[in-house]
């Protein structure tokens, strides 16, 4: 069984259903049509294009083109993880520790993955390590930036809560404990919950794209729990170098909590 | 380093009993000097704003500064410090609690010490530490703040408008509490308020402080 494909006038009818939603959403006044009909250019233009660097990375798969298209993802990632805090670390050592974050949830996941379980040869097949690297970043970069951003929101909210504890002598890991705990559970939490809920509530993407593609479900199903550890797994570990190398940061080698470190947000 | 006071390499230093400032500045202030004997009690004054409380803070060492502080000849950069801060132990103006009820705040178990004791002089009953920490009044939380921070045994306390939310009454009941501390375990007092008569009940020198320096005040300008 081949996957059929899609031609323009397929694509051109689902666009007309947006086109149809935009006219609604101007007649009844709701002030989003401009905005539905550029992202989805913007959405059509980039998978355009990523469909055409993929097909030229699948043709050629050589070591340094994927490396060079995984660090480009890398670093991405590493900015948005970076841009979505609101207080962050200023400089380049927020933007560093975020992407050392992403480089620890995904990469070494993606990696291992491909060496030992997927055990695909050379582990650089382009066809494997770019989908699965990138299901890792856009997953797990959800858990490291939440817990992040929680991070230093709460840190700069409870200073005076945080100094109070160190004014009692508690070192710097006891008195921020229950903030840095408390963010690695928010950080966790929802992939945790996507696992509790896969299959029962939510057929996850990628299963569904593999049984289209003409694999069996049972294979797809394989697949799919493969990633869901893989995700739950290399989140938690990201969330938990991300809150260690940020607190880090935020006390320095007297155990103070030195707030100035953060980007001041205005108004 | 976990000893709170380790020998003085310095023989000679070995006499300096007491708490000492040497060159203290920070955020543009000082830089500040000050001998303080064990036993004896510091009062400092001065407009709102001039950075009284950030000279606290630096003495506790949870603000950045240049200089240093000496207890009993130990530097204050040469301790781990948890241990220079339950030494030398400041009394924010208010008070933080993060636990729902009292009794957890009190690192020891509030039995230890004489903790107990001192609650039962200001007036609270035995079971104050189920009380609920979201309950309690400014006054209450103030009382409970300074017998939490005495009962790690500090050295020497820095007290930041210790008795601001209390009434008449009670500032006797604490100025007490505080006088028989210093008298009796010969702990060091620095005292910041803006109330002179208090610091003149309580201190044995008043310093005003300004910016770039302390300035002795004397009795006759009280």
């Amino acid at each position: 069984m081949h996957v059929i494909s899609l031609g323009a006038v397929d694509l051109g009818l689902a666009a007309f259903l947006l086109l149809l939603l935009a006219a609604t959403s101007f007649r009844i006044g709701l002030g989003l049509e401009k905005r539905m009909v550029i992202s989805g250019v913007r959405m059509t233009v980039q998978l355009l294009l990523i469909g055409l660097v993929l097909k030229v990375l699948f043709a050629s798969s050589s070591l340094w083109l994927v490396l060079s298209m995984a660090t480009v993802m890398l670093l991405v990632a590493g900015y948005e993880v970076w841009a979505r805090q609101k207080r962050k670390l200023s400089g380049a050592r927020g933007y560093l520790i975020s992407t050392v974050s992403m480089l620890i949830s995904s990469f070494t996941v993606t990696f291992l993955a491909l060496t030992i379980m997927v055990g695909v040869d050379p582990w650089y097949t382009p066809q494997y390590a770019i989908p699965l690297l990138g299901m890792l970043l856009g997953n797990t970069m959800n858990g490291v930036a939440l817990a992040s951003d929680r991070l230093t929101t709460e840190l700069y909210n409870q200073r005076s809560m945080v100094e109070q504890r160190l004014l009692l002598g508690q070192n710097w890991q006891e008195a921020s404990g229950d903030i840095r705990r408390d963010c690695m559970r928010t950080g966790m939490i929802p992939i945790i919950n996507s696992m509790a809920a896969a299959g029962v509530v939510s057929l996850p993407g990628m299963m569904t794209g593999q049984i289209l593609g003409g694999s069996s479900p049972l294979d797809a199903v394989k697949y799919q729990i493969l990633i869901m550890f893989l995700i739950a797994a290399g989140t938690g570990f990201g969330v938990l170098s991300a809150i260690w190398l940020i607190s880090r940061q935020l006390f320095d080698n007297r155990q103070r909590l030195v707030l100035d470190e953060l980007t001041v947000v205005k108004e | 380093m976990k000893e709170a006071l380790l020998p003085s390499p310095f023989p000679d230093q070995e006499k300096t009993r007491g708490l000492r400032l040497c060159g203290l500045s920070f955020l543009g202030n000082g830089p500040y000097s000050l001998d303080i004997l064990p036993g004896e009690c510091v009062g400092l004054t001065g407009r709102s704003g001039v950075g009284k409380t950030q000279l606290l803070r630096a003495v506790a060492d949870v603000i950045v500064h240049e200089g240093d502080c000496l207890l009993d000849g130990t530097a204050c950069s040469a301790v781990e410090p948890p241990v220079w801060r339950k030494t030398v132990a400041m009394v924010p103006a208010e008070s933080f609690w993060w636990y729902d009820t009292v009794a957890p705040h009190f690192a020891g178990g509030m039995e230890q010490g004489q903790s107990l004791e001192l609650l039962g002089k200001m007036g609270f009953p035995a079971d104050v530490g189920t009380w609920r920490v979201s309950r309690l009044s400014t006054g209450e939380r103030q009382r409970l703040s300074l017998v939490r921070s005495l009962s790690s045994a500090p050295r020497a306390l820095l007290l930041d408008e210790p008795t601001s939310a209390l009434d008449r009454e009670m500032v006797q009941v604490v100025e007490e509490i505080i006088r028989d501390i210093c008298r009796k375990k010969k702990i060091i007092c620095l005292w910041v308020s803006h109330d002179r008569e208090q610091l003149a009940r309580m201190a044995n020198r008043i310093y005003r402080v300004e910016a770039q320096m302390l300035v002795e005040e004397t009795n006759e300008c009280m």
